[in-house]
C-alpha cells in the first residue's frame, strides 16, 4: 500500500496516470522490440518484430494522445514520450528490461502479451468510452502478438537442449518481474471503483489459464515463490536500464529544442 | 543499381541463326515480350546471372535495412519513428519476395546467405555509407530509393515472370519510401539552421554514391548487351543515372538545397544536365571492401546470423517433433 505520506490521487490524475501507465508499456516494449529491426534470427521474425513494435508505437500514440487531454495542460504524445525524464515514466519494469537473446525477448513479449490481451478484453467495456474505443482496436493486436509468441515460446522451449536451457533461463528471469503486472495500487483501486479500469489482480487467474500450459508444454518449469519486483508502474523506482533507453530515444528532442521534424 | 557490376557467363550475344532451336524458342519468346517461368527451359548462363542479380538484389534488401534501422531508436517524433520502422519492414518484405523469386532457379536461402557472408556474393555499394544525422534518413529515401526506382520500374517488365512479379510489388512500396524520405529533407529544409545544415550535409555525402548505385558507365561492357538481350536489364547505366540526375536536381532546387556538383548544367541540346562523374575509383575501393561500412554492414549480418543459429534450429527441431507425433497419431 501506499506510505502514510501519500494523499489519495484526485479522479483525474488518477486517470492520467493510468494513461501513462498504458501507454508508456506499449512505448517503452515497442521501442525495446525495435531494437530488433534488421538484426533478427530470420526474415520472418525480422518482419514480425517490426509489426508488433509498429503497433506498440501506434498504441501508444492513442493512449499518451488521451493521457495529454486529460491532464489539460497542452502537452501532446510526443511531449510526453520525449520530453518526461526516468521517474515519471509510468511502465512495468519487466519491459524496460534490455532484450537479451531472442528467447529472452520473446519470453518477455509472451508474459506480457498474456496480460495485455487480457486487460486490453476487460478496458472494452470501460466506462471511459475513449478508453474502450482504443483498447477495440489494440486488443485485436494484442491478441494477434499473443498467438505470436505463445507458439514461439512453445517452439522454442520444446526445440533443442540448448533452446529449452535458454528459455528456462529466460523465464526464470523475468519471473520476478511477473507480481508487479497485478499488483494494484491507490490509482488501479480508483480506476476499478470508477468502472474505468479491471482490478489487476483480478486478472490474474486467466492469465494463468493462458501462460501456465503453454510453459509446459514448452516443457519448461514454472519458477519457484512470487517475489516481485516493483517500482515501474509507480515510477519509484525503476531499473538503471530505462535511462540508458530515453537517451538514445529522446536524444533528439533534447538536442534539438522545439524543431518540428 | 542494387545489382551493380554483374558479370555475364555469356561469351557476347549470339544471333537467332547461331543459336539452337531451343534456344532461339527462348530467344523469340522474349524478344516478343513473353515470360520465361521456372519449369520452362532456359540458358544455363541466363539462370547464373539471374541468380546473381536477384541474389545481390536481395542481399542489398538485407544489408540496406541495417543503415536506416541505425536510427530508428533515434526517431524524433512517434509518428517519424511508425514510417521508417514500417519502411525498414517494407525493405526486410522485398528481400524475402526475392530470395523466394530466386529459389526458383534452383538455390536455397540459405546458400544466397552463406554468399553473402563469405563475401562471395555482394550488395549495393550504396550500403556501405554511414548514416549520420537524422537528415540521412530523409536523403536515403530520396535519393537512394529514388535510385532504386529508376532501375526498377523497367524490371517490372522483365523477362523472368517471378522476378518481374516481384518488381511490381516492391516498386508500389519504393515510391512511397521515396516521398516519405522527400517529406523528412522538405521539413528539414524549411526548418531551423540546424535542421537545414543537416539536410545539406546529407545530401553532400549521398549525391555522389547514390551516382555510383547504377554502376559505371556500360557502354563497352560484353555483359551489360547480352543482359539486355536477355532483358534481365532493361537500360543501359549511363541512361539510368541521366534520368535520375533530371529528376532529382528540380527536387534538390525546390528544397532549397545545392546539388554538390560546381559543373551541374541544363544542357538544352540533349534535354537533360550535363554533370560530374562520381569518384570511380571510390567506387572500386567500396566493391573491394574498402567502404566506410563494409566491416561494420558484414559483421553486423555475420552476428545476426549466428546468435540466430540456435532459434533457427530450435524451430526446425520443434516442427519436426511436431511431424513425427502427428505421423505416430495417424
Ligand atoms: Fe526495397
Ligand atoms: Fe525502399
Amino acid at each position: 500500500m501506499a506510505q502514510a505520506t501519500a494523499k489519495a490521487p484526485t479522479h483525474n490524475e488518477a486517470l492520467f496516470e493510468y494513461l501513462l501507465r498504458m501507454g508508456d508499456n506499449s512505448l517503452v516494449l515497442g521501442h525495446r522490440i525495435s531494437e530488433w529491426c534488421g538484426i533478427a534470427p530470420a526474415l520472418e521474425e525480422d518482419i514480425a518484430l517490426s509489426n508488433t513494435a509498429l503497433d506498440l508505437i501506434g498504441q501508444t500514440q492513442m493512449w499518451l494522445g488521451l493521457a495529454g487531454k486529460v491532464e489539460g495542460a497542452g502537452r501532446s504524445a510526443d511531449d510526453l514520450a520525449f520530453l518526461r525524464d526516468a521517474w515519471d515514466f509510468r511502465n512495468l519494469l519487466l519491459l524496460e528490461r534490455p532484450n537479451g537473446d531472442f528467447g529472452q525477448t520473446m519470453m518477455r513479449q509472451f508474459l506480457f502479451d498474456a496480460y495485455q490481451m487480457l486487460n486490453l478484453e476487460a478496458l472494452k467495456t470501460s466506462s471511459d468510452q475513449r478508453i474502450a474505443d482504443i483498447a477495440a482496436k489494440a486488443h485485436k493486436e494484442a491478441s494477434y502478438h499473443l498467438e505470436r509468441s505463445r507458439i514461439t515460446v512453445i517452439a522454442l522451449g520444446d526445440g533443442t537442449t540448448e533452446s529449452r536451457t535458454r528459455m528456462q533461463a529466460a523465464l526464470d528471469a523475468h519471473w520476478p518481474y511477473i507480481g508487479e503486472m497485478f499488483a494494484a495500487d491507490a490509482v488501479d483501486i480508483a480506476m476499478t471503483h470508477a468502472g474505468i479500469a479491471p482490478d489487476p489482480a483480478s486478472l490474474r487467474p486467466a492469465w494463468d489459464g493462458i501462460v501456465l500450459p503453454a510453459l509446459h508444454e514448452a516443457t519448461l518449469r514454472v519458477p519457484d515463490g512470487d517475489f516481485a519486483h516493483r517500482g515501474g508502474k509507480d515510477g519509484v523506482r525503476h531499473t538503471e536500464h530505462l535511462g540508458h533507453m530515453l537517451t538514445t530515444m529522446q536524444w533528439m528532442q533534447r538536442a534539438y529544442p522545439g524543431a518540428t521534424w | 543499381m542494387y545489382a551493380q557490376m554483374i558479370k555475364s557467363t555469356g561469351q557476347g550475344v549470339k544471333t537467332l541463326d547461331e543459336m539452337e532451336p531451343q534456344e532461339r524458342a527462348f530467344q523469340e519468346r522474349i524478344d516478343a515480350g513473353g515470360k520465361i517461368e521456372p519449369k520452362d527451359w532456359m540458358p544455363e548462363g541466363y539462370r547464373k546471372n539471374l541468380i546473381r542479380q536477384m541474389g545481390q538484389h536481395a542481399h542489398s534488401e538485407i544489408v540496406g535495412q541495417l543503415p536506416e534501422a541505425n536510427w530508428i531508436t533515434r526517431a524524433p517524433t512517434l509518428e517519424r519513428k511508425a514510417i521508417l520502422l514500417a519502411k525498414v519492414q517494407d525493405e526486410a518484405g522485398h528481400g524475402l519476395y526475392l530470395y523466394c523469386a530466386a529459389e526458383t532457379l534452383g538455390i536455397t536461402r540459405d546458400e544466397m546467405t552463406e554468399q553473402l557472408l563469405s563475401g562471395k556474393a555482394k550488395y549495393s555499394s550504396i550500403f556501405n555509407y554511414p548514416t549520420l544525422t537524422w537528415a540521412d534518413m530523409g536523403a536515403v529515401g530520396w535519393l537512394v530509393d529514388g535510385a532504386a526506382i529508376m532501375n526498377q520500374v523497367p524490371l517490372q517488365r522483365t523477362s523472368y515472370g517471378p522476378y518481374a512479379r516481384a518488381m511490381v510489388r516492391i516498386c508500389k512500396e519504393e515510391s512511397f519510401h521515396q516521398r516519405q524520405g522527400y517529406d523528412i529533407m522538405m521539413k528539414m529544409a524549411k526548418g531551423t539552421a540546424a535542421q537545414k545544415r543537416m539536410a545539406q550535409d546529407a545530401l553532400n555525402r549521398f549525391w555522389y554514391p547514390s551516382l555510383m548505385m547504377f554502376g559505371p558507365s556500360d557502354a563497352e561492357s560484353i555483359h551489360s548487351a547480352q543482359s539486355m538481350a536477355w532483358k534481365i536489364k532493361m537500360n543501359t547505366n549511363d541512361e539510368l543515372r541521366q534520368k535520375f540526375v533530371d529528376q532529382t536536381v528540380p527536387q534538390a532546387e525546390y528544397l532549397g538545397l545545392t546539388v554538390p556538383d560546381a559543373d551541374l548544367t541544363w544542357n538544352e541540346e540533349k534535354g537533360g544536365y550535363d554533370f560530374s562523374q562520381p569518384d570511380w575509383a571510390e567506387f572500386f575501393d567500396v566493391l573491394k571492401g574498402n567502404g566506410p561500412c563494409n566491416t561494420e554492414r558484414l559483421a553486423a549480418r555475420q552476428k545476426a546470423w549466428d546468435d540466430g543459429a540456435w532459434v533457427r534450429d530450435a524451430m526446425m527441431a520443434h516442427a519436426e517433433k511436431r511431424a513425427a507425433q502427428k505421423v505416430a497419431a495417424e
